[in-house]
């Protein structure tokens, strides 16, 4: 954080000397969905990326089609970005609105940068530095006025370029290369805007600021949201069909798969619902290749019966879940962990599935190659647990190492038997499905099946085979359980106090334990990205810390307890277990985090 | 298109005998069984063999069709078949696509299921054994149920209009329309053959009779019961769309045979058309190539 250090500067660079250092910093840009505020904020990160910082984005957008308020926060800084940031060091406000609904997240000595031709802010507050430029008419003058309120996201981009030293020849190159199939006009407006914002003197009154040099990263750094992370981590799998229906957050993962997909000589069909794409792909699995669905909120719970027929037929199936806040349509563009129950225990009958959970935006990448993994490895359907959060968040991450990771599944249409059998009773219990199109050499051919079976696949409703099959579909899991890396603490293994996490919180938690080790407190935090079935080595975690709260943005139940806690409970019978919850639709602030766990002991 | 198998010199020809899977758990006397015969007559006819043969099916009495044909099969949810069999025949153009189900699963639970396959001109064959009641759970009343028909949730008579199955077809854009009924084994046989012989989304309706709960249902157009089975008149132009919708506004037991059958590029056509542009504008880039080149984009 930056603590004093930008007021310091404020009053330091009046006279336009040197640059204060910093580590980093928060802006937020607030004002109009329509103002292309988005693109100020993915400008940033990308550059962030090339020049070897890290960041990360953290945006609302209205629930309507056009307009609205909404705002982009960057954070930009030198070494690892956990997240979003409590506080905002600097306000871009566009607008009146803008100015009075967020001027109170901006902190103590922190800046107010408003478009004086828009905003009039109350002169007496003192709290903060006001920093007031003409934006509107100043954007008009540097390109005319036919582009009304355009370009002005540009102007700003100049003037916060001016203000972090940021590297403009990068930038530049940036503007040219995203706009260059928009034409010499926009291309010249974009700069005009640009340029007529670096010129402008804010230094003068704001400061500037440099970050410290950090240390050149190994590995190229590329920038994406999460969603954009989910849809390549599928295309590096090996996945080659998908389906699904439009719905907020998820439907940017469809667009990107419909486009991409028939490079990789794959099909992506938008069906007439989420019961028609889960059911393509069950189909698409059925045919040999590895199929992906995917839907947010209520569309997980339109596929819940489907996905218990993959787990009756041991069908391999990707399903991704970007959760929004529910239930029904919700907070339809606000992030929440409530699906966490449904995707464990979201079908009829006794249907275990794999559940697992990004952490970050490069997690996204993995996890969704994991999953696909899993899921081709133990004839099961694995559902990814994203968030609204996670999707629309940008972050630097590794370039990956695609020859490494990448996969071409073709259908295996080896000749099987004799005597084969799709659901073979095994050990393991695995079993794997022979496509069609596969010769049986006995000339027996099977049916794969939602009816409880045998293990030739014929409907068998006998007493001893429905105890043996489900069983055999449960202990598949149990083998997974066993094969997954033990549970690791992030800080001390063992301590006074552990937050446990999981998903997209997991930033904000970490941030929390360095904060609070740094307050000299005994805090050390637990991830869990396997939610079902849990890994190894969790018990013993537990064991060895005096406090343990699950941290969710889910509400805490009729029982106190949000969802993982309750598993997590029923689970490990360790009443030591509490649970943190909230239900704002917002991602954890640190503060609100540490906050909540320092009352909570002081109350046993 | 289907063609007859080219691998058929390589095999000794197969017969009825070795398509037979697990016995039908049909009630005696159920049309049903003339289905399956037909269906393994026409296997046998084109000599497909065993493995390029996909039958899925929805759940009713007529679903239970996968098991009792010894080919590759799925059993799937109610009224989601089509969907399904959609996921089966996009990817595996070398697969003949069979789809069966009944009133039920076409018309109620998975009706807008078959608008869609039918609007995107899936490449399948979908044989609807219509009974006109819901048998598998014991006589409730059926979306084709005629007026005034007796069921155990219409004990006074269904009140509800029946969906005509051929007016719904023509109106959801299927490029092959018929229908037939299973006591005349050869027409479905001709409507078998001609179906699967089109490429698109082909969809029979074949009356076939439930015996248990609805016995003596189509006995109106059954010649050998005294009823009348009038064929598609042989000049019905079968491309014209507004003729077959008056065609099929008939008073039972109406016209049996094609009522429309038209050419349109498939959904399958059309997705490799897009996949052989996106292959050559990328110059048929490997993955590894293709993912690296888009990541170049994102640093």
């Amino acid at each position: 954080m930056i603590d004093e250090r930008l007021a310091n500067a404020a009053a330091k660079n009046a006279g336009g000397s040197a640059p204060t250092r910093i580590q980093d910093t928060v802006i937020r840009f607030a004002g109009n969905s329509q103002d292309g505020i988005q693109a100020i904020g993915g400008f940033l990160a990308r550059l962030a990326g090339r020049t070897d910082k890290d960041v990360m984005t953290y945006m609302t957008i209205p629930a309507t089609i056009s307009g609205g308020p909404s705002i982009y926060q960057v954070r930009l800084g030198t070494g690892e970005v956990l997240s979003a940031g409590d506080d905002v060091d600097v306000l871009v406000a566009f607008y009146q609105h803008s100015y009075k609904d967020h001027v109170g997240t901006l902190r103590d000595g922190g800046i107010l940068l408003y478009d004086s031709d828009n905003v009039q802010p109350d002169p007496a507050e003192k709290r903060y530095h006001h920093v007031g430029v003409p934006i509107t008419s100043l954007t008009v003058e540097a390109i005319g006025g036919t582009a009304k309120d355009k370009g002005k996201n540009m102007f700003v981009l100049g003037l916060i370029a001016r203000m972090y030293d940021l590297d403009i020849p990068k930038l530049e190159a940036m503007l040219q290369g995203y706009y260059k199939g928009k034409g010499d006009d926009v291309i010249r407006n974009v700069l005009g805007a640009f340029h007529a914002g670096y010129g402008y003197s804010v230094g003068e009154v704001a400061g500037t600021f440099e970050f410290t040099p950090g240390a050149k990263k190994a590995t190229k750094q590329i920038v994406t949201d999460g969603n954009q992370a989910i849809a390549y981590g599928a295309l590096t799998a090996g996945i080659r069909f998908g389906a699904g229906y439009p719905i907020t957050p998820w439907s940017s993962i469809m667009e990107i798969l419909r486009v991409e997909l028939p490079k990789y000589g794959g099909i992506f069909v938008q069906t007439e619902d989420e019961l028609a794409a889960v059911a393509m792909a069950c189909g698409a699995s059925y045919a040999g290749y590895l199929a992906l669905t995917g839907t947010s909120g209520p569309g997980i719970s339109l596929k819940a019966e489907a996905l218990g027929w993959a787990v009756m037929a041991e069908m391999p199936l990707v399903v991704i879940d970007v959760q929004r806040g529910g239930p029904s349509t919700g907070l339809p563009t606000s992030v929440e962990q409530s699906d966490l129950h449904i995707a464990c225990y979201g079908a009829h009958g006794d249907a275990p599935k794999v559940v697992i959970a990004p952490a970050s935006v490069e997690d996204c990448f993995y996890t969704t190659i994991e999953a696909a993994n899993i899921a081709r490895e133990y004839s099961v359907p694995v559902i990814v647990l994203s968030d609204q959060a996670l999707a629309t968040r940008v972050e630097t991450w590794d370039m990956p190492d695609f020859a490494t990771l990448s996969h071409e599944l073709k259908p295996d249409l080896t000749p099987r038997g004799p005597n084969y059998k799709p659901y073979e009773n095994s050990d393991t219990g695995i079993a794997r499905h022979a496509p069609p199109g596969t010769p049986m050499v006995d000339g027996k051919y099977p049916i794969v099946t939602g009816l409880e079976h045998d293990e030739a696949g014929h409907p068998a409703s006998r007493p001893a085979n429905h105890v043996m099959m489900v069983a055999k579909r449960r202990r598949k899991l149990q083998v997974l359980a066993s094969k997954l890396s033990k549970a690791q603490t992030y800080g001390p293994s063992e301590g006074n106090v552990l937050l446990v996490g999981w998903g997209s919180t997991q930033g904000p938690i970490r941030e929390a334990v360095e904060q609070a080790r740094a307050a000299g407190e005994s805090v050390s935090a637990l991830h869990l990205r396997y939610i079902q079935p849990l890994q190894p080595g969790i018990e013993e975690v537990l064991a060895g810390f005096n406090h343990v709260f699950v941290v969710e943005i889910n509400d805490e139940g009729l029982y106190g307890f949000g969802q993982l806690a309750s598993v997590l409970r029923a689970r490990f019978c360790d009443p030591k277990i509490r649970a943190i919850n909230k239900t704002d639709g917002l991602p954890y602030k640190v503060r609100e985090i540490l906050t909540n766990v320092r009352e909570r002991l002081q109350k046993p | 298109m289907i063609a007859k198998a080219d691998n058929v010199v390589d095999r000794p020809k197969y017969s009825k005998k070795e398509l037979i899977g697990d016995h039908p758990t049909w009630c005696p006397g159920c049309g049903d069984f003339s289905v399956l015969s037909i269906y393994f007559k026409m296997l046998e006819k084109r000599q497909i063999p065993h493995e390029k043969i996909t039958s899925v099916a929805g759940i009713g009495c007529s679903s239970r069709f996968p098991y009792f044909v010894n080919a590759h099969g799925a059993h799937f949810l109610h009224g989601r078949g089509v969907p399904f069999a959609t996921g089966v025949s996009l990817m595996r153009p070398d697969l003949h696509v069979f789809m069966f189900g009944g009133d039920g699963d076409a018309f109620s639970i998975g009706g807008n299921h078959l608008n869609h396959a039918a609007r995107k001109n899936i490449k399948m064959t979908y044989v609807i054994m219509d009974n006109f009641v819901y048998g598998l759970t014991k006589k409730q009343t059926s979306p084709t149920s005629p007026l005034g028909f007796k069921s155990k949730t219409d004990p006074w008579g269904a009140i509800d209009q029946p969906i005509n199955p051929m007016k719904q077809l023509i109106a959801t854009g299927a490029t092959f329309i018929a229908r037939t009924h299973s006591h005349l084994p050869n027409h479905v046989m001709e409507m078998f053959e001609k179906a699967m012989d089109h490429d698109g989304f082909s969809v029979i309706e074949c009356l076939s009779e439930c015996t248990e709960f609805y016995p003596g249902a189509f006995d109106a157009a059954n010649p050998r019961k005294g009823g009348i089975y009038n064929l598609v008149p042989a000049d019905h132009d079968v491309t014209d769309d507004l003729a077959a919708f008056k065609l099929a506004g008939d008073t039972f037991p109406g016209n049996f045979g094609i009522f429309y059958q038209v050419k349109r590029p498939t959904k399958n056509t059309l997705e490799g058309e897009l996949i052989a542009k996106a292959r050559m504008k990328t110059e048929n880039a490997g993955p590894v190539d293709l993912l690296n080149r888009t990541f170049q984009q994102f640093a």
